[in-house]
């Protein structure tokens, strides 16, 4: 079953740093699952829980979350205010049955093309191994 | 009115057609809700790629465009503009990427053509949500800050001026000049460095237009592109530059010895010191840790013999605020210290000099007069000169330095030339790299004096005898070599400034992954950074050599004018917006804003944005128990209708929808 299993993970990425490190990854031909996909924000500060929770419950089986490096934000701070934010997201997950695996916040610079194909690759494998989401047939939207 | 979305799906040649089947996620578009025309075409960046948008937004009255094509940070502008052409606001259009993010990197055509397709769909969801925006003009103010007086920014500094514009030049130095002050000649012309650089130093000191502040430091940027308010400190120099004659008097009484770090610590400068004969400004500083009249109260020779009664023990720091328009950055690089390659034997053998030693053993102002010298006072009889000491190395830095290749050579030139030709000289290279105009013709002179190349890293320096012994391997002739020599010089790699990252956050520009600021775009944005107004110049960005360099600062100096002589600038209208009908007016939002761009209306009981401050982070957005607090563009429902078209939450029935328009392709070369 597993084996089958195709996750679809949704990527929220900051436009100056991991949004810029997939466009370097793209133009150095460094390939990927072709499982994830991009959302475009302009910083990680600005990704509501609310955008992680919808994707989770309209099909995303993961959801990552990327941004500049602690201290290289654009806007000064707006990643450590996604990093509380996300931890206190995961504490909140359990509680509706979605295993905290299945949201991660990662750091990718600008100049990381490599990191991210290695980011987005990694995570979709985690993703393959936790299974698809079981908690959205259960929800109620 | 309905919307009226027409679809763009970009071949880029092979670059996406080559991965994704173009003609069918057009089609697949054309059948999605609203699209009343879907086309695949070439090149749509082209001139007929742009024309058909503005042609279709006319013939079928399209209030919405989706551009599916490359990155956005590429070509987003590009379409817009295209769209603003046609009379639509630009906002009304959204660009996605199925290139850098689905055809280039993806393996199968048929996950490609897949993905593309949620790609574009996810676009159509949100440009359908997307409301008119209209930027904002704000002014430029017409001076410009330049940030380090080495070659760079002495080069972007003297553009700037000469045009009219002012400049403030910062430089924490007590002098001018950076690294090129230190060297002797220059390769490949053996141009004296000092002939070249000081009547370009000089240039500085005497133009009107440019206000030099040297042992200065920038503390604070605040401001947004066109008005920056910029924090310098002005550190105590105890010297009073505008009595001060530099007659050098203080000098020579003063009795304290420090080694000096221009002279590479080869030689000794007193407390009170200038970096050389040449320094421009020419007033000398106090080296307060130590002065001993500062540190312990007792001495204040130098005061006692100065002239005019310029020294002050007394002078603090000081802080000064200057409004400028942009930046540039010319904050250069520093050389490793091969201490920590502790194989080389630098620090342990005394016969082991860096590359900026050797300079100054070149240097007639330097601590031999310009010979090269062992420390016994004799000329070495043979030389070892070891490439790539640090660089093109994994363990400290992968890259290549670039200009090392070719001041080895020019070394080899100088000891023939000033010890005389019977002087042996080993070059351990493992590639030569002389990529330049003449530097190729450069490498084979030198190859013609006599000079022995070795193809291999040396393993070690040892000492056997009271000799140096270079231990390595020919890899050429497969061969271990031992080469016994009298002096060795290391390549040192070039690095990013020691302060590069504390300069970053300051200026809020990125770092790549050496360290070194990172440049717009890696080839078409060398100058710009992520930071509107802010530009680089020179090896702050990455390794270059004095030509690199000097050009790479004139295009930094030419971005900063045109942003100065424009006058004006057009600023993002994707801001905050707080809707008062919403706001609960618990403040949270506040307390986020990292720009203070939020304030309380205590009339009212909301939270108010102020446009002009605000830079559309999305911090308040984000966490806004109320979803009061939206960013423009990056609305709620934009997003949510984003998520749901990636996630295929709205597909039409079957693998492709049909409609009337999906089937009006336009092949290349006969658009419709």
């Amino acid at each position: 079953m597993k084996t089958e299993f195709e996750p679809t993970i949704l990527a929220f990425v900051c436009n100056w740093c991991t949004y810029t490190a997939a466009d370097l990854a793209g133009t150095s031909r460094m390939v990927q699952q072709p499982n994830v996909r991009l959302v475009r924000m302009m910083c990680t500060g600005m990704v509501d829980p609310k955008y992680v929770i919808k994707a989770l419950l309209s099909g995303a089986d993961g959801v990552l979350i990327s941004g500049c490096h602690p201290g290289d934000c654009h806007y000064m701070n707006g990643n450590y205010k996604a990093r509380r934010r996300v931890r206190l997201l995961k504490e909140i997950l359990p509680l509706f049955g979605i295993e905290e695996g299945r949201v991660k916040l990662t750091w990718v610079g600008a100049s990381e093309g490599n990191e991210f194909a290695a980011t987005v690759n990694n995570f979709i494998n985690e993703i393959r191994e936790i299974g698809p989401m079981e908690a959205r047939s259960m929800a109620i939207v | 009115m309905g919307n009226k979305i027409g679809v763009y799906v970009c071949h880029c040649g092979t670059n996406i057609a080559g991965k994704v089947d173009c003609e069918h996620v057009a089609k697949y578009a054309g059948g999605l809700r609203d699209v009343v025309v879907a086309r695949d075409y070439q090149f749509m960046c082209s001139d007929p790629g742009q024309d058909m948008i503005i042609r279709d937004i006319r013939d079928y009255g399209l209030n919405r465009v989706v551009v599916a094509s490359c990155s956005p940070r590429l070509h987003e502008k590009t379409f817009q503009k295209a769209c603003q052409r046609g009379g639509l606001n630009p906002y009304l259009m959204q660009h996605c990427c199925i290139r850098e993010h689905c055809s280039w990197v993806t393996a199968d055509r048929g996950e490609a053509t897949a993905k593309a397709r949620r790609i574009v769909e996810a676009s159509v969801n949100r440009v359908g949500r997307h409301r008119e925006l209209f930027t904002r003009d704000v002014d430029v103010l017409p001076d410009v800050m330049v940030v380090g007086a080495g070659i760079a920014g002495i080069q972007a500094a003297l553009d700037i001026a000469r045009s009219g514009h002012r400049v403030h030049l910062v430089e924490q130095g007590p002098s001018i000049g950076g690294h090129m002050a230190q060297f002797d000649k220059t390769f490949p012309t053996l141009d004296c460095a000092a002939c070249i650089s000081t009547p370009k130093m000089v240039a500085v000191a005497q133009e009107p237009n440019i206000n030099l502040l040297t042992w200065s430091e920038v503390v604070d940027v605040s401001g947004f592109v066109g008005n920056y308010t910029v924090t310098v400190l002005r550190k105590a120099r105890y010297v009073n530059e505008d009595v001060c004659t530099g007659c050098g008097t203080c000098l020579e009484k003063c009795p304290t010895k420090v080694l000096s770090d221009f002279e590479e610590k080869l030689a000794f400068r007193k407390a009170i010191y200038r970096n050389s004969p040449q320094a421009v400004p020419n007033t000398p500083v106090i080296d307060a840790a130590h002065c001993k009249m500062i540190t312990k109260g007792k001495c204040g020779i130098c005061q006692k013999v100065c002239p005019t009664g310029a020294i002050d023990y007394n002078a603090v720091e000081r802080r000064e605020v200057y409004h400028v328009g942009s930046v540039v950055l010319a904050t250069g690089y520093d050389t490793m210290d091969p201490t920590v390659m502790s194989e080389y034997g630098f620090g342990r053998f005394e016969e082991v000099y860096t590359a900026l030693q050797f300079e100054r053993l070149n240097n007639a102002v330097g601590p031999t007069g310009g010979r090269i010298l062992m420390k016994n006072g004799q000329p070495p009889e043979s030389v070892a000169i070891i490439h790539c000491v640090g660089s093109r190395d994994k363990n400290y830095h992968e890259y290549c330095s670039r200009t090392c290749c070719m001041y080895a050579l020019k070394y080899d030139h100088l000891i023939k030339d000033k010890v005389g030709h019977h002087a042996r000289v080993y070059n351990f290279y493992i590639d030569m790299r002389c990529f330049g105009k003449g530097y190729e013709e450069f490498y084979r002179r030198v190859q013609e004096e006599g000079v022995t190349f070795i193809r291999g890293r040396p393993a070690e320096v040892v000492r056997e005898d009271g000799h140096l012994v270079v231990v390595g391997e020919d890899t050429l002739l497969g061969m271990r070599v031992r080469v016994p020599v009298d002096m060795v010089v290391l390549c040192t790699a070039m690095e990013p400034r020691r302060n590069a990252q504390d300069v970053a956050r300051v200026f809020g520009v990125s770092q790549g992954q050496d360290g070194f600021f990172l440049e717009e775009h890696p080839k078409l944005g060398p100058v710009s950074t992520a930071t509107d107004g802010v530009f680089l110049a020179g090896s702050c960005q990455g390794p270059k050599d004095i030509p690199d360099a000097v050009s790479h600062a004139s295009g930094g100096a030419a971005q900063a004018l045109a942003l100065a002589a424009r006058g004006h600038v057009s600023i993002s209208p994707t801001t905050s917006y707080i809707d008062p009908e919403v706001c609960i007016g618990c403040k949270v939002c506040i307390g986020l804003c990292p720009y203070s761009a939020i304030e309380f209306d205590e009339r009212r009981k909301v939270s108010v944005i102020n446009e002009a401050m605000c830079k559309g982070c999305g911090s308040c957005a984000g966490y806004c128990p109320s979803g009061a607090a939206q960013i423009k563009h990056f609305r709620e429902s934009q997003v949510f209708d984003e998520i749901d078209g990636l996630l295929g939450m709205h597909a039409p029935e079957g693998p492709c929808g049909e409609s009337a328009e999906s089937s009006a392709n336009v092949q290349a070369g006969e658009p419709a």
